[in-house]
């Protein structure tokens, strides 16, 4: 579902800032199009501007600068409660005077809805989140996952085109928070509503989305589906939050024009050791500049063929885990260098302190910009 | 727990050596159960003398009045009977008898007894308390009840024609006996006739239902002004951030470091009619130099100088429980789609009415019972019911009646106490 520029974008942030004490940017230029039926996740580590982004969209914050768009027109002005965003909390924020039935039909009754099309709607809605023996409870009487689903289900009574939700599973355990990602997953595909969530947990982003924002520092680092993401980050800071990854730092000496196969030119990268390698160049500038080559350990394979990403490395770890044996190495000189052995016939059996050969394609190494 | 050792079939769970579960509970808790009544025991033993006691006296002091049948020796503390022949002749002849020469031979008999234990003072003044002007009949017929000849009835009544009086006699009947509700019933404006029959007196003598009318009316306007002015207060300490709410929060609590003198007086400089208020808005042209208004030594007095008083009473309830709402639930309510009002109304309003309940019903309470204040800036107009209570106590020295008017009180505020358990709920209260 990625956009195409001919999409009318359906949620837009153009170039909004925001400061909440007139000293620092909180959100620094924030470009951000959203297509209608929209799967899009803010991931980010902790203070980097997410939630401030849900609160702007949700019109509890204002943006110092720049225009936040819902189906083509500027919001900036119109208060919350017309909107028509539903949102879920982080702490749920269930009415705790209100029984659930009374919380659900709350937003049908602010709409001036006659009685009995609201109770047909709360019925539906809490049949929806497989909650419906519940309605006559009050929210402290649920445990923790059945008072995230009346959440949501209160966020989608109303029937909104949009829905925020700030880190919705954040309170639950793994397994109640693996079965609600696929309820809410599954009710969006039903539903066909535009979903904006925010979380740091970067699987949760990785399995529900259809694209992910990952912030840092206020900006949007990449917007990418989580494939492009995992497989093709565009940075360091990309690089090293999704997944797992080794880095090497070194200096451009050379930049080659890229054949047919590979994306773009491969650069030769004098490591701080003196080797050199071959890395696909991505964010990285002329001759002469400073680099960071980024491999995901399961494109490592220990074998001693030659290539021009041969080199020596020395086991100083071994993690047995199963399906996989994780290893640690030194290799030029980088001591935390992780290789994924698959624990399957035709693959070396390493020893701690021996020194073995691995390789890798140059079009498997990232050559991005220097942290 | 017995019919667990009596009926051991019955027994629930064991432990592992076979008592029963409660029993070996019971017995691990006793000791430090034991503990912690010792923790408590001064206080309970300080509560016990210092409020309990005395609130008992006073309940008895109510209706409990020997001033007509016992004289007490302050010096030696030996008490001595009076009036007993006239009580004897009470107790053989029912209320309305007309009182006869036996009568008057066994009044004129105790009169002596008075004389010699020098109690007509005191028995005079318990009559008085429900027949004014009764107090120096007894003291002239003790003086002079030696030189009196029979018949007596003639001879007192000569003496003077007030003898006569069949309401003296039911006055003096009703307290030749202890226990009585006089107090009560002139505390609620109510008085005995002559034949004994309950009615109310007369328009221009009715001083207590009006009284206490009016310290309920000033309460409940007291209680209003106090949430009115409090729960905006109280809003913006549960929201502002914490360096702010501190220092906001001392502003509140600053009379509570300030006497109590200070405050009202410093009331008595604003308000009165050469005060900074009124030479204010003369100043400015508001009001002219004649007229100006008088806000002190009246109802407006009390009023305001209370509700400033009891001001933080009603505000650190409120904020108590204004802290702990997230803002998140107003957040909500307004994605939901409600206006900011209706928000207020529907998420944040019902979720602080413990604290408003509970300020409401302290801060009327307090004001139930004032007395300070509205002795100082109330004047005539705007005195309450405890001003009166201390009147009796401290000038007309009848305690019966401060007693009978504090239990009154006490009832009344116990009554609204169970009114609002029952509306409200009790466990819905929320002090701090
Ligand atoms: N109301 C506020 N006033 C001032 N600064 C704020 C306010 N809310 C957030 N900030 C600041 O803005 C920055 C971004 O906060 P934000 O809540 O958007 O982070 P986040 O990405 O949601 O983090 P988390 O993952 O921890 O929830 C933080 O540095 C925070 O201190
Ligand atoms: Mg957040």
């Amino acid at each position: 579902m990625a956009m195409t520029d001919s999409d009318a974008a359906f949620v837009e942030f153009d170039r909004v800032q925001k400061s909440y004490d007139g000293e620092v940017l909180v959100v620094k230029d924030l470009n951000l199009q959203i297509a209608k039926g929209e799967f899009v996740t803010m991931l980010g580590p902790s203070g980097s501007g997410k939630t401030t982004c849900l609160m702007m969209l949700a019109g509890f914050e204002t943006a110092t600068h720049g225009d936040i768009k819902l189906g083509g027109v500027s919001i900036n002005d119109i208060p919350p409660h017309k909107r028509g965003i539903g949102m879920v909390f982080q702490s749920y924020a269930l009415f705790p005077h209100m029984t659930v039935g009374e919380n659900l039909s709350f937003p049908l009754e602010v709409r001036g809805m006659g009685k009995d099309e609201r109770e047909e709607k709360v019925r539906r809605a809490l049949d929806m989140v497989q909650m419906g023996d519940f309605a006559s409870r009050r929210p402290a009487q649920l445990s923790g996952g059945q008072q995230q689903r009346i959440a949501l289900a209160r966020a989608l009574v109303f029937e909104p085109q949009v829905v925020l939700m700030d880190e919705p599973l954040g309170a639950l355990d793994k397994q109640l928070r693996e079965h609600m990602q696929f309820e809410i997953k599954h009710l969006h595909d039903s539903l066909g509503i535009t979903v904006v969530y925010v979380t740091h947990d970067q699987s949760e982003a990785l399995t529900m989305s259809d694209r992910v924002a990952v912030f840092d520092d206020g900006r949007i680092q990449q917007l990418a589906a989580p494939a492009d993401l995992y497989e093709r980050p565009e940075n360091s800071f990309v690089a090293q939050f999704i997944g797992e990854n080794n880095k090497l730092a070194g200096t451009v000496v050379a930049l080659d024009g890229g054949n047919s196969k590979t994306e773009g030119k491969i650069a030769t990268v004098q490591l701080e050791d003196g080797d050199t390698c071959q890395a696909l160049a991505v964010k990285c500038g002329g001759p002469g500049s400073k680099t960071l080559v980024s491999i995901r350990p399961e494109r490592v394979s220990v074998s001693a063929d030659p290539g021009p990403n041969s080199t020596t490395a020395k086991v100083l770890e071994l993690i047995y885990l199963g399906d996989h044996i994780r290893c640690r190495l030194n290799v030029h000189g980088n001591d935390e260098f992780v290789v994924k052995v698959p624990n399957a016939a035709g693959h070396k059996h390493l020893v701690v302190g021996e020194t073995t050969q691995i390789t890798w394609d140059a079009v498997d190494a990232r050559a991005l910009d220097p942290l | 727990m017995a019919d667990a050792t009596t009926n051991p079939t019955n027994t629930g769970l064991t432990t592992a050596d076979g008592k029963p579960l409660k029993a070996a509970l019971a017995h691990a808790q006793a000791r430090s159960r034991r503990r912690a009544f010792l923790l408590v025991l001064p206080l309970l033993l300080f509560i016990v003398i210092t409020f309990i006691v005395p609130i008992g006296q006073m309940l008895k002091r109510s209706v409990y009045n020997d001033g007509f049948t016992v004289q007490k020796n302050l010096t030696t503390g030996e008490k001595t009977p009076i009036m007993v022949n006239l009580a004897n002749w009470f107790d053989e002849n029912p209320a309305g008898t007309e009182p006869d020469e036996t009568a008057f031979v066994a009044l004129v008999e105790d009169l002596k007894t008075l004389k010699e234990t020098r109690a007509a003072g005191q028995a005079g003044t318990r009559i008085n308390y429900e027949l004014p002007g009764s107090r120096s009949l007894f003291t002239q017929g003790a003086r002079k009840a030696k030189k009196l000849q029979p018949p007596f009835k003639e001879a007192l009544i000569e003496l003077n024609p007030k003898w006569g009086d069949p309401k003296l006699w039911q006055v003096m009947r009703s307290a030749s006996s202890n226990l009585t509700g006089t107090f009560f019933l002139a505390a609620m404006d109510r008085t005995r006739n002559a034949d004994g029959d309950i009615m109310s007196v007369d328009e221009d003598h009715q001083i207590y239902l009006k009284l206490f009318g009016r310290t309920f009316m000033l309460s409940v306007l007291i209680t209003v002004l106090t949430l009115i002015l409090a729960y905006p207060i109280a809003h913006l300490l549960a929201t502002l951030p914490l360096r702010y709410s501190n220092l906001l929060m001392i502003f509140v609590l600053l009379p509570f470091w300030t006497s109590l003198l200070v405050r009202t007086t410093s009331w008595m400089i604003l308000l009165q009619s050469q005060g900074v208020l009124n030479d204010a808005m003369v100043a400015m042209g508001l009001i002219g130099n004649d007229n100006r208004i008088q806000m002190m030594y009246n109802k407006i007095g009390t009023v305001v100088a209370m509700t400033h008083i009891l001001l933080p009473f009603m505000v650190l309830p409120l904020y108590s429980v204004m802290r702990p709402i997230n803002p998140s639930y107003v957040r909500a309510a307004r994605s939901l789609g409600a206006t900011s009002w209706t928000a207020f109304r529907r998420i944040y309003f019902p979720q602080t009415v413990p604290g408003i309940a509970a300020g409401a019903l302290l801060v009327f309470i307090l004001a139930v019972g004032y007395y300070i204040t509205p002795a100082l800036v109330g004047g005539s107009d705007g005195t309450l019911i405890s001003n009166l209570i201390a009147f009796h106590m401290q000038k007309s020295l009848n305690w019966s009646m401060a007693a009978a008017l504090a239990s009154l009180l006490l009832g009344g505020i116990l009554i609204l106490y169970w009114l609002y358990d029952r509306l409200v709920g009790i466990d819905n209260l929320k002090l701090g």
